[in-house]
């Protein structure tokens, strides 16, 4: 399936993305990551933050209104693999995070930006095991 | 407070979401598909957050402390464990498999999409099953981020 390049509106949103960061930081001096915010709610380790992650999911999910209220209409989401690939993905990629212990946000966004030599090493891992395996699903197996 | 902002935070994150085309499956793979359906417009995503993020931290990590708590929390570990480069390999196996990742399918639960939830049932699934058999090897989960 095609896609079109729309490299303003990606780097926009990058921005977006990275503003949200740092306003975590500057205000809750939390590190943004998707993973972390969802598995301290559904294994919360400590109740004091259950609540402000609770806020923060809250918040991401008004992503597509809001978005629909500056265009107009939804964000696209197209799905081009089998609900089995969808659920064997989700697994891999929960346990994946959990050992991993972290994903694009936390990983690939907020410790690349402190410089973490762990998340360098992280998110080097997984951006090159994502193309392994899309370049094997596409073209190998696919081909 | 606390909430309000959080919330607020997190509506920002998830309308970059929108924007970005992290939401979008198709785009993803699209990204890492470089032999066909190249589309590169996920670098332009990971270049503006991470260029924002670096600059902001920078002025940010200079004040004592956040506004509206009493510190900063930042990963402190340093050590490359095999659990971190193995789980990190395992997350981008089964981000290439599904084409969504944490941050990009949270927000996209807001389109209603059937796909969404059934990923995100998934992803729950795994990080339970990760953290049941962590508690059974007697040791402690890390925190993301880490």
């Amino acid at each position: 399936m095609e896609t079109v390049f729309t490299p303003l509106q990606s780097l926009g949103g990058g921005v977006l993305i990275g503003l949200a960061a740092v306003l975590l930081m500057l205000i809750h001096g939390r590190v943004f990551g998707a993973t972390g915010i969802l598995a301290g709610v559904i294994v919360p380790e400590d109740r004091n933050d259950l609540a402000w992650r609770l806020a923060a999911i809250a918040g991401m999910v008004t992503g597509p209104a809001l978005f629909y209220v500056f265009s107009g209409g939804m964000p696209a989401v197209e799905v081009p693999v089998s609900t089995m690939a969808l659920i064997a993905g989700g697994l891999i990629v929960g346990v994946g995070v959990t050992y991993g212990a972290g994903c694009t946000s936390g990983h690939g966004v907020c410790g690349m930006a402190r410089l973490s030599t762990r998340s360098i090493v992280a998110t080097l891992t997984f951006m090159a095991t994502t193309l392994v395996t899309v370049f094997i699903i596409r073209h190998v197996i696919g081909g | 407070m606390r909430l309000l902002t959080a919330f607020l935070i997190g509506s920002v994150f998830g309308l970059g979401i929108s924007i970005s085309g992290m939401a979008n499956p198709a785009k993803v793979l699209n990204f890492f598909d470089i032999a066909g359906t190249w589309d590169p417009s996920l670098m332009f995503v990971m270049g503006g957050a991470l260029i924002t993020t670096f600059v902001g931290y920078r002025l940010v990590l200079g004040r004592s402390s956040p506004m509206l708590a009493a510190r900063f929390q930042v990963p402190t570990r340093r050590d490359l464990d095999p659990s971190l480069i193995g789980g990190s390999a395992l997350f981008g196996i089964g981000w290439g498999i599904a084409g969504f990742c944490p941050g990009g399918a949270l927000p996209a639960l807001g389109t209603g999409q059937t796909e969404v939830f059934i990923f995100t049932a998934a992803l729950l699934g795994g990080i339970m099953i990760a953290r049941a058999l962590r508690s059974f090897g007697g040791s402690t989960p890390a925190t993301a981020g880490t």
